[in-house]
């Protein structure tokens, strides 16, 4: 026996060699969480490996900025005069942008929602990966010792690049959302069909778990769902690029990410998110119409004296101009709409009327507020008796809008009191 | 492109100064981790194989060669996600195997690096498949077109690559 090991030595060896990684990788196959025993061998690589990646990294930047900044500034002035007029562009859009979300947070407010915030995200430069394409990872230079932990979301501007997968002290490994152990939540944006987003041993990403009876067309926008509980909803992932029948009457979506993932050179990694309950900001505008749609499913009573002629009043307040809280109508002196009145949120409300159409010679319980109203949010609370209409003088910042008050009788507005709080708790006054 | 018999008389057997022996590895994993961001086709490049297939041709030792690749193959793991051992098992197989085959051919010439590395870069993929479709359980699709188009891009950059290390041979 002993002779025949030595005449055939190097076999012996190779097949020893074999046994002893075949076991080794057994007893890894075996444990399903991420083996500790392992850990050792990839800190040491990293760490001889990521010092001198992060060194070329820093180095290729450092030329690249120095050739850019100074040197090749050709069409820069083009550039400049085209991102001006993008610049310009986005402003207007992102007034459109911050109307809708405000009222998507009055919505999700009525509707008492939970929403989740990135509330910090830390920068991180792409240092390395792991060379093959079994294995569709890339290292990051920041680690632990930074505060980076396992399952962070890594996106960029352009959309979602994976997880954090294993943490070293000064570098970290990022699984991205294509290797062929990724999976995620995702939603379809324009559906709301909600699949889970896999990588393929070819390095795509595929939306699964989708029924085929969901109308999904190619270019639609693939978000996270939050539903893995790793990733935040909303993070955008991609788009549809091609949908085909698949297994068990589901369909087979192929999505291209966002995020260009064969070129990645700086990501954002979520370090934290909140979730909290969104909240109106005061101050800014809230349109009557949304609460009155939200509070008010009821058909207003007929007016009974109103008059056929009426009067365009109050135009709209220029830009900035301060706040009027104002239209703090009594449930007897706005018969269209008691529960504007009873009904608002507890945070005080006062309204911006940019074009309130109100009957000539009206009475109290005749005024009605056009939907297009707008209200903003105040702060300070008055009794809800104190009847207020619109401003008919220079005393409010509205005081070029020709308003007359309602009736001498009935409880009209206030125009000289600004600070006028409409608001009662809700389960004071119910609508009547 | 001829692949010539040789005895073991014939045959000339080159070893490596340590510092070589270190860093000519450790250097190839590094090219392999950081090019591929740069250069994205880069990553059907296998340089680590490479080096492991020069290396054990050159020693023409079966243990050296099996030891060599075991080691650059764990290394190589350890980057990955993948449980450490399956680039081991297959650079470990491509170690012995071109050390054999050094021992017996007249690997010195162009045609016959650019052959041994053709089918030895299959070989390592099929073990590679083999042990982490068999055992470990991966999801892994074997691509003839791919596989093929990588085995040729390999040892196209083989004569080059083998050729800058032939500088750092000492004849034993």
């Amino acid at each position: 026996m002993e002779n025949l090991l030595t005449r055939h030595r190097n076999v012996t060896i190779l097949v020893v060699v074999l046994f002893a990684e075949v076991i080794g990788l057994a007893v890894q196959v075996k444990r399903t969480t991420d083996s500790d025993s392992t850990r050792l061998i990839r800190v040491w690589t990293v760490s001889v490996l990521t010092p001198f990646e992060k060194g070329f990294v820093e180095a290729h930047t450092g030329v690249r900025d120095l050739w850019r900044n100074y040197f090749y500034l050709r069409g820069v002035r083009n550039q400049n005069r085209e991102l001006q007029e993008e610049i310009a562009r986005l402003r207007l859009e992102r007034v459109r942008l911050n109307e809708d979300a405000a009222q998507a947070r009055r919505l999700q407010l009525l509707l008492g929602f939970k929403e989740q915030y990135i509330s910090q995200t830390m920068a991180a430069q792409v240092i390395g990966s792991s060379g093959s394409d079994v294995s569709r990872l890339v290292y990051i230079d920041k680690g632990s010792s930074q505060g980076i932990k396992q399952d962070m979301p890594v996106i960029t501007a352009a959309g979602l690049v994976g997880r954090v997968l294993q943490v070293f002290p000064y570098s970290s490994q990022v699984l991205l959302i294509n290797d062929a152990s990724s999976g995620l939540g995702a939603i379809l944006e324009k559906s709301r069909s909600q699949g889970v987003l896999k990588g393929s041993a070819a390095g795509e990403t595929i939306l699964e778990k989708v029924t085929g009876d969901e109308q999904v067309e190619a270019g639609e926008t693939v978000l996270t769902s939050g539903g893995d509980r790793i990733f935040p909803k909303g993070l955008r992932i991609g788009t549809v690029s091609k949908v085909s029948p698949g297994q068990d009457f589901f369909l087979n979506i192929r999505v291209k990410p966002a995020a260009d993932l064969s070129s990645l050179e700086e990501v954002l990694v979520i370090t934290r998110v909140e979730e909290k309950a969104p909240v109106s900001e005061p101050g800014r505008p809230v349109r009557a119409s949304d609460i009155l749609s939200a509070r008010l499913p009821s058909v207003p009573p007929k007016a009974t004296t109103a008059s056929p002629k009426t009067s365009k009043v109050a135009p709209s307040l220029p830009v900035g101009a301060p706040k009027v809280r104002k239209a703090a109508l009594p449930a007897d002196a706005v018969s269209g709409v008691p529960a504007l009145v009873n009904n608002l949120p507890k945070e005080p409300v006062g309204l911006v009327p940019p074009r309130v159409t109100i009957p000539k010679d009206a009475t109290a319980d005749r005024t009605y507020i056009a939907p297009d109203t707008t209200v903003v949010l105040g702060r300070e609370k008055q009794p809800a008796h104190t009847a207020k209409t619109l401003p008919d003088s220079g005393a409010s910042p509205v005081s070029s809008s020709p308003v007359k008050p309602a009736s001498k009788n009935k409880p009209t507005a206030d125009t000289t009191k600004p600070k006028s709080p409409l608001t009662q708790p809700p389960d004071q006054d119910k609508p009547q | 492109m001829a692949i010539a018999y040789t005895s073991r008389e014939q045959i000339e057997v080159y070893r490596f100064g340590m510092p070589v022996a270190v860093v000519v590895p450790l250097l190839a994993l590094f090219l392999q981790a950081f090019i591929p961001l740069r250069l994205h086709f880069f990553s059907i490049f296998d340089l680590p194989l490479l080096v492991t297939i020069f290396f054990a041709v050159a020693r023409r030792s079966q243990v050296s060669g099996l030891l060599n690749g075991g080691v650059i193959g764990l290394l190589q793991d350890s980057l990955t996600h993948q449980p450490i051992g399956l680039f081991g098992i297959a650079k470990t197989v491509v170690g012995y195997g071109a050390s054999s085959l050094g021992v017996k051919l007249d690997v010195e010439n162009s045609g016959s690096r650019f052959l041994v590395t053709f089918g030895f870069y299959l070989v390592h993929q099929l073990v590679y498949f083999a042990v982490g479709r068999g055992m470990v359980g991966l999801t892994l699709n074997w691509r003839w077109g791919h596989m093929l188009a990588a085995a040729f891009a390999n040892a196209v950059l083989a004569i080059p690559l083998f050729s800058l290390l032939d500088r750092f041979k000492q004849r034993s």
